[in-house]
C-alpha cells in the first residue's frame, strides 16, 4: 500500500518505562554459551540495559499511569480526545481490548472510539495509518496512540538469541489535525515468511498446556518452550537486509528525495548490527540514524521508534519541525515507510512507572 | 589469509575442530550468532565491510569460501 495524508500532525510523544533494568553481563551465565563467546556480542549487537516489566504488569497497566500522567500535567484535556487506538502483541486478555480498559479506568466518555491492533514492529507505523485515517472524522479531536509490549514475559530467559534484546515499555503518541504538511506511507506485508517470528501456543490454534509449557533443547545451545517467542535470526536478518533497501532506494527515486532531506531516520531497533547493516546497504548516514535504543532500553516492539525519536531528538522535536524519514520492520513479516514532519511539539518525555 | 581466519575460527570456538569439517554451518560448528561475530572480526582485521546479502551461512561453510567472501568485499589481505 503506498498513500499519503495531508494535516496531521504529533503534538506530543510520551514514553513509559519499567523500573527493572536487566543488565546482560549479569544474565550471561543463564546461557549454556561459553561466557567469552556471548560477551563477544555486546558490542557487536549493542546488548547492555534492557527493561523488564514486573510478572503481573501488562500493557495496560503502562497506558493508564501514562495517559494519567499526561492528564495529570495537563498535555491533554479528557474532553479532547476522541479515540483511543492501542498497538500491541500482548493484550492484557484476550477479551477485552486494552483501549477498553484505558478508557475505564482513566474514565474518558463513552463517546470516545477504542479499539486494539495486533501488531509487532511496524505497529508505530500501522498505528499511525489508523489514526490519520480516523482524523479524518475527528475534527478537533485528538487520537491517544498506544504501543505498548511486554514481551518479556513471552521470551525464555535461557534462549541467548532472543532475551538480550528485549525490552518492555510504552509509547503514547497525540496525534491531531493541523498544519499543511504532507505525508507519505509505505506499507508491505508477507505473511508467507510470518514463521519467522511467531509464539507457537497460548492461543486458539494451540493453547498453553503443561506440554507447551516444557522447556527444550532447541539443539543450538538455547532452551525455550512453545510457549515462548521465538525469532529465526538469520531468516530475519535476510528479510531485512532484502526487502528495506530496496524500498528506500524506490521510494527515494519516486518521491524525488535524498538523504540531504532528512533531518533524521528513526527506525525500528532490532539490534546494532542489523541497523549499522542496513544503513551501509541503504547508504544512509549513521550521524542521522540513532541505533541505541537495544543498548539502552532494549528492542520495544513498536514503541520503539517514538522512544528512539524522544531519547535521541527530544530537544529538537520541542524547539522545530523536522523532517523525519520512519521504517519499521519485522513480526508479520511487514516492512514500512513514512516521510513525516514531526516537531514543534507541545511536550515530549520518558518517565519510569513502578510496573 | 588462510591462516589468519582458521586462527578466528579457533579464538571463536575452540571447543571445535574446523579441520575436520566439510561444512562449519551444516556441521554445526558455527551458529547464527558466531557468523555476525566473525563479520565483526573480518571487518576489522581486513579494513572490508561485508554486504549484508552476503550474511549467509553458504558463505561461511569453509575457510576457502570465507577467504573468497573477504576478497568480494574489498578486503586487505
Amino acid at each position: 500500500m503506498i498513500t499519503s495524508f495531508k494535516g496531521k500532525r504529533v503534538s506530543s510523544m510520551l514514553g513509559i518505562l519499567p523500573e527493572t533494568i536487566g543488565n546482560f553481563d549479569d544474565e550471561v551465565d543463564n546461557y549454556s554459551f561459553p561466557a567469552k563467546q556471548t560477551m563477544r556480542l555486546k558490542k557487536i549487537m549493542g546488548y547492555n540495559q534492557h527493561r523488564l516489566a514486573k510478572e503481573t504488569s501488562t500493557v495496560s497497566d503502562f497506558a493508564v499511569y501514562g495517559l494519567n500522567y499526561m492528564l495529570d500535567n495537563e498535555w491533554i484535556k479528557k474532553e479532547e480526545i476522541g479515540a483511543v487506538v492501542t498497538v500491541t502483541l500482548c493484550p492484557d486478555y484476550f477479551v477485552p481490548h486494552i483501549s477498553n480498559i484505558v478508557q475505564a479506568e482513566c474514565d474518558l466518555d463513552t463517546d470516545v472510539i477504542c479499539f486494539d491492533i495486533a501488531q509487532g514492529c511496524s505497529g508505530f507505523l500501522v498505528g499511525l495509518m489508523q489514526s490519520f485515517m480516523l482524523l479524518e472524522h475527528m475534527e478537533d479531536k485528538k487520537i491517544v496512540l498506544i504501543n505498548g509490549d511486554v514481551l518479556s514475559h513471552k521470551v525464555s530467559k535461557q534462549d541467548r538469541n532472543d532475551f538480550p534484546l528485549i525490552g518492555d515499555g510504552c509509547s503514547i503518541t497525540i496525534l491531531e489535525n493541523g498544519g499543511e504538511d504532507e505525508i507519505y506511507y509505505e506499507m508491505h506485508t508477507d505473511g508467507k515468511r510470518g514463521d519467522a517470528l511467531i509464539i507457537p501456543a497460548g492461543a486458539f490454534r494451540k493453547p498453553s498446556t503443561p506440554e507447551t509449557g516444557a522447556m527444550q533443547d532447541q539443539g543450538d545451545g538455547n532452551f525455550r518452550s512453545l510457549d515462548n517467542l521465538h525469532m529465526d535470526g538469520s531468516g530475519v536478518f535476510n528479510f531485512v537486509q532484502t526487502e528495506v533497501p530496496p524500498m528506500f532506494k524506490d521510494v527515494f527515486e519516486r518521491e524525488g528525495k535524498n538523504i540531504d532531506d532528512f533531518d533524521w531516520f528513526l527506525l525500528h531497533q532490532p539490534n546494532r548490527f542489523m541497523l549499522q547493516k542496513l544503513a551501509e546497504k541503504s547508504g544512509l548516514p549513521t550521524e542521522k540514524l540513532p541505533m541505541n535504543l537495544v543498548e539502552n532500553y532494549g528492542n520495544l516492539s513498536g514503541a520503539s521508534i517514538p522512544f528512539t525519536a524522544i531519547y535521541n531528538c527530544k530537544e529538537e522535536l520541542l524547539s522545530k519541525k523536522n523532517m523525519c524519514c520512519l521504517s519499521a520492520f519485522g513480526s508479520g513479516l511487514t516492512w514500512g515507510v513514512m516521510f513525516m514532519n514531526i516537531g514543534e511539539l507541545d511536550y515530549c518525555e520518558i518517565i519510569e512507572s513502578k510496573f | 589469509m588462510n591462516e589468519q581466519i582458521m586462527e578466528m575460527l579457533n579464538e571463536l570456538r575452540p571447543e571445535f575442530d574446523f579441520e575436520d569439517s566439510d561444512d562449519f554451518v551444516m556441521d554445526g560448528l558455527l551458529d547464527s550468532f558466531d557468523i555476525i561475530s566473525l563479520v565483526s572480526m573480518l571487518e576489522e582485521k581486513y579494513e572490508c565491510k561485508v554486504d549484508g546479502l552476503d550474511i549467509v551461512p553458504e558463505n561461511f561453510s569453509s575457510v576457502d569460501v570465507i577467504v573468497e567472501l573477504v576478497k568480494k568485499s574489498g578486503g586487505k589481505s
